[in-house]
């Protein structure tokens, strides 16, 4: 288990101090793919790099499996690295060296002996899918490839922890998705709890289990990732969430007296039920569907429907009662000033 | 148009040879004890390894000096030092030793540079996965500043090679006081022009190996 406990990183710059991370208390939980998002400047990158001391908490303690490791140094702080990988945005290989060589680094970091770290590389390699690959130099892979790469490098010494900063953030729709899916693969092969810092929602929701959400150096709120999405407590929570989940309006749509439109959200086993023609069977009101979307969030559906509500206002109340009871919350669409709420996210 | 072929032929072998001396002297002392002020200008500069102002401060102050000092007076300052260590202050290896001093400085603060241009991703990608400094050394930071340091080696031949026409101010010979002595002393324009030649193809030849070696150890 990771646990951080009230972890503040304050910088020195010339005459003023910027805090980058303040009282921050988390616990992360064995085999857990944990993830930390936010807008970037948030502090994310510095609390990730807390973990493994690569930045030095300016107070609080870091604790992995009860032991207090913040002031380490030398070996003792070298042992406790070696028990975890990282892997970087920008991939960081040495460009000057081959894929294996990149490898075997960590290899020979471990003092593993010399006739024992070529099968391990090529084991590495082919756990990767890149074992064709290995006398390649950085130069001559893609971004996935490399990152593939360096995360065989994190994973040399079987690490019971990876770190990932921003993994995914310089990769392509695909290479990201091929990445995720590597991980995903790792962490159900070998017990690794995973902490991965990203301002990508879209890898949120298909790989972490449990999130926090950061702000300006805080952490203000930390849950179940299908909670996020779907019950989100903070401001943060909420427009980070709801640019995922964001079914943009056509702009021609005006609102009436005699309409009004709502944004309605099925979670889990409601998202099936019938419930826009019960809405039109049984009040005096028409139904339009503008819009609809079910985004999978760890493999569980999340759908939201956007429909324009015809009728008189008293039926409309009763119909958007009925809807309150029916789907797991509904939201009115406001347009104010031309813009639909949402659409410029 | 006798006497310059004549000078020529007994001078220039001689003068090659002196030059070729300082040359090899300075750049040995200058890559072994370049390399490690270098060394010691970038590790004790950098937050991720041993930064330390007071040892900084004091390497970089004394860098800085030799490289203040216009080479021909550094020569002649270090004349005591010379006799000193040679026994003389003439000659070839005599010069060798300002020589030295001054190709030192120079290529410490080229070495510090080469150090800074790797990656510090890749520095701290290293130290994430709790290698000791000793690795990350040998195969992380002279790996990577390999194409740099070469350019940095070529760049400060040269220099040598530059500075050393100077020595003959204390006989230390070389083609460049060839050119200097018979050039610009006797006005034998004939010799001047030939070892400013030679010059030139050596100076050329040194940064096109130079250049040719850092490429082939740049992967991009």
């Amino acid at each position: 288990m990771i646990e951080l406990r009230n972890i503040s990183v304050t910088f020195r710059q010339k005459n003023r101090e910027i805090s980058a991370v303040k009282d921050v208390n988390l616990q992360i939980n064995d085999g857990e793919i944990f993830g930390i998002v936010g807008p970037s400047g948030a502090g994310k990158s510095t609390l990730v790099r807390v973990i493994n001391l690569l930045q030095i908490p300016t107070k609080g303690q870091v604790l992995i499996d009860g032991e207090n490791i913040t002031h380490l140094q030398g070996a003792k702080l070298r042992a406790v690295r070696l028990k975890m990988g990282m892997i970087f945005q920008h991939f960081n290989l040495i460009s000057r060296a081959t894929a294996a060589d990149n490898i075997a680094f960590a290899l020979k970091a471990n003092h593993v002996p010399k006739e024992k770290i070529q099968a391990r590389v090529t084991e590495l390699l082919t756990q990767v899918g890149l074992a064709d690959r290995a006398n390649a130099y950085p130069g001559e892979l893609s971004g996935g490839q490399k990152q593939r790469v360096a995360i065989a490098r994190a994973l040399a010494n079987r690490p019971k922890i990876l770190l990932c900063d921003e993994a995914t953030s310089a990769l392509d729709p695909e290479n990201t998705e091929e990445i995720v899916k590597i991980l995903q693969e790792i962490r159900q092969k070998e017990q690794l709890t995973i902490v991965f810092i990203t301002h990508q929602m879209e890898v949120a929701k298909k790989l972490f289990d449990c999130m926090g959400v950061m702000i300006e150096g805080k952490v203000v709120e930390v849950n179940d990732t299908y909670d996020i999405f779907t019950k989100p407590q903070e401001k943060v929570t909420a427009d980070l969430a709801a640019r995922t989940l964001d079914v943009s309006l056509p702009q021609a749509l005006a609102q009436t007296d005699q309409a009004e439109l709502l944004r309605l959200f099925y979670v889990g086993d409601k998202a099936d039920a019938p419930v826009i023609s019960t809405l039109a069977k049984n009040y005096q009101v028409n139904a339009e569907i503008i819009h609809g979307k079910i985004e999978y969030i760890q493999g569980k559906p999340l759908g939201v429907l956007l429909i324009k509500l015809e009728g008189q206002a008293s039926e409309r109340q009763k119909a958007r009662a009925f809807l309150e009871k029916e789907v797991f919350r509904v939201e009115s669409v406001t347009m104010e000033g031309g813009e639909a709420n949402g659409l410029d996210a | 148009m006798g006497s310059t072929l004549n000078i020529l032929q007994t001078e220039l072998l001689p003068a090659l040879w002196q030059t070729v001396q300082m040359v090899i002297i300075s750049m040995i002392i200058a890559l072994i004890v370049g390399m490690a002020l270098g060394l010691v200008l970038f590790l004790t500069e950098n937050p991720l390894f041993y930064r330390n102002r007071i040892v900084n401060g004091i390497a970089s102050f004394i860098v800085n000096l030799i490289r203040s000092i216009p080479f021909i007076i550094l020569l002649v300052l270090l004349i005591p030092l010379t006799q000193l260590l040679i026994g003389t202050s003439i000659g070839p290896i005599a010069a060798s030793v300002s020589l030295s001093i001054s190709a030192t400085a120079f290529f410490a603060r080229l070495v510090e540079g080469a150090l800074s241009e790797v990656d510090k991703g890749v520095i701290e990608a290293s130290k994430a996965t709790g290698a000791g400094f000793g690795l990350i050394l040998h195969d992380v930071l002279l790996v990577e500043a390999l194409p740099g340091l070469v350019r940095a080696i070529t760049v400060t031949i040269i220099n040598v090679i530059g500075f050393s026409a100077m020595a003959g101010i204390v006989g230390g010979g070389g083609i460049g006081n060839l050119a200097i002595q018979y050039g610009y002393y006797r006005y034998e324009t004939g010799v001047m022009i030939v070892t400013v030649v030679i010059l030139v193809i050596i100076v050329q030849g040194a940064q096109a190996i130079g250049d040719a070696v850092a490429r082939k150890f740049t992967r991009e």
